[in-house]
């Protein structure tokens, strides 16, 4: 088994599952039937996507491996997202912030998987991008719209947007297999990444008239497994029914 | 003598899938939705790939299962491969398949600029599936399927359905 493959692969899958996994527990309790759709829409994709990466990392893990194995039965320190998608949803200014921040880097990466050596990686991204371009539409349209609200919104987008500030720098954070991803041409180039971040954030954070936050340092962990408190309970509940009833079919 | 057997072949196949409904849009066949993206013939064998409209759409799982039957009914031994690339776009929805959507009640896919302006809510260029009036605003851009909007007409006041320009 090509080992850095599958590792770079999970690494793929995790973010998204874990953020789809947020995003799910607010259906039915969206603050209106639109939002609420919107958000379920987005988490369906997101499993999509994630079924594609871990499909793929199952096939080249081979010996039986298969998606559901991947999603389902890892334990916390085996999971690699970025701590970030594990954050609860409070307000919906909170969820929205954290999809921010998580569509702007994932947009840009995906753009650059586009062009991976890899070819399976490469179709893979290209579909998911044309979804992805909705979500960072209805996320930075959210900002705007809360951000040049009434005073309410506004002061709520700002916590929120400021909160979320010390999760970012993890999204660009590379780790040995990310490296060696890129230098053989299969991965993405972080630098460019954190440049067009930068860019795209500042630009919707201006337009929405909100403080762009200023912030040195990043809460890290996540994408060498170590997570904050609240994966294990994310966890408790994604894994229910395969923990208690192995092999369990839909 | 093969060479000339196989066009008429893959016809047969090309007719059974035209019997496959899109679940979500049931008036929709497989075919009209451009998700078929290749027939392989080898005798009685045949290998049907489809390419998903969104990653998550739940109907795929569905309609591999359908056309699975269709072809088993006729005696043909299928397999169904999902395939990535390239992606698909709605501009693959056949116009037949654009005429039958908007009987149906969903407004079909624009082109991409127009497409933009009308879920970014700028311009009002999605007729109303009901009324025909231009006069409709944009509800939200995710509706009840992942590849639809929701849309509502400010003359009949009736919400309606818009399949996403991808």
């Amino acid at each position: 088994m090509n080992k850095s493959l599958y590792d770079y692969l999970i690494l793929l899958g995790d973010s998204p599952l874990i953020l789809g996994h947020r995003l799910s527990e607010l259906c039915g309790h969206g603050p209106n039937l639109e939002t609420d759709i919107a958000l379920s829409n987005i988490a369906l994709d997101l499993f999509g996507q994630v079924r594609n990466w871990y499909q793929y990392a199952a096939e080249i893990h081979g010996e039986g491996k298969t998606e559901d194995d991947i999603a389902f039965l890892r334990y916390e320190h085996e999971y690699r997202n970025v701590i970030l998608t594990e954050q609860p949803n409070k307000d919906f200014a909170w969820v929205i912030a954290r999809q921010f921040y998580f569509d702007a880097f994932h947009y840009s990466f995906l753009t650059q998987l586009c062009e991976s050596r890899d070819e399976r990686i490469s179709a893979i991204a290209a579909k998911s991008i044309k979804e992805v371009t909705y979500h960072r539409r209805f996320s930075s349209e959210w900002v705007k719209r809360l951000g040049d609200g009434t005073e309410e919104s506004r002061v709520r987008m700002e916590n929120a947007i400021a909160h979320f500030a010390m999760y970012k720098g993890e999204l660009f954070e590379e780790t040995n297999v990310e490296k060696e991803m890129f230098a053989s041409g299969t991965g993405a180039d972080f630098k460019v990444l954190k440049t067009q971040f930068d860019s795209f954030t500042n630009e919707v954070l201006n337009e929405a008239g909100l403080e762009i936050p200023q912030i040195d340092w990043t809460q890290r962990g996540g994408k060498q497994g170590v997570h904050s408190e609240h994966l294990g309970y994310i966890l408790a509940d994604l894994q229910y029914m395969q923990r208690a009833y192995p092999g369990m079919q839909w | 003598m093969v060479e000339r057997s196989m066009p008429e072949a893959e016809h047969k196949v090309r007719e059974i899938l035209a019997t496959v409904k899109d679940p979500e849009i049931p008036v929709l066949t497989v075919e009209d939705m451009g998700i078929i993206r290749g027939i392989e013939l080898d005798g009685q064998k045949v290998k049907v790939k489809i390419t998903p409209t969104y990653s998550g759409c739940p109907a795929m799982d569905e309609i591999a299962a359908d056309i699975r039957k269709a072809l088993l009914a006729e005696g043909y031994e299928p397999e169904v491969v999902s395939v990535l690339s390239p992606p698909w776009s709605s501009l693959w929805i056949s116009a037949e398949g654009r005429r039958k959507m908007e009987v149906y009640g969903i407004a079909a896919p624009l082109e991409e600029v127009a497409d933009k302006r009308a879920l970014m809510g700028e311009k009002r260029v999605v007729k109303c599936t009901h009324c025909g009036s231009m006069n409709t605003r944009l509800v939200s851009p995710f509706g009840s399927t992942a590849c639809k909007a929701l849309f509502q007409c400010n003359d009949c006041l009736e919400p309606f359905d818009y399949f996403k320009c991808i």
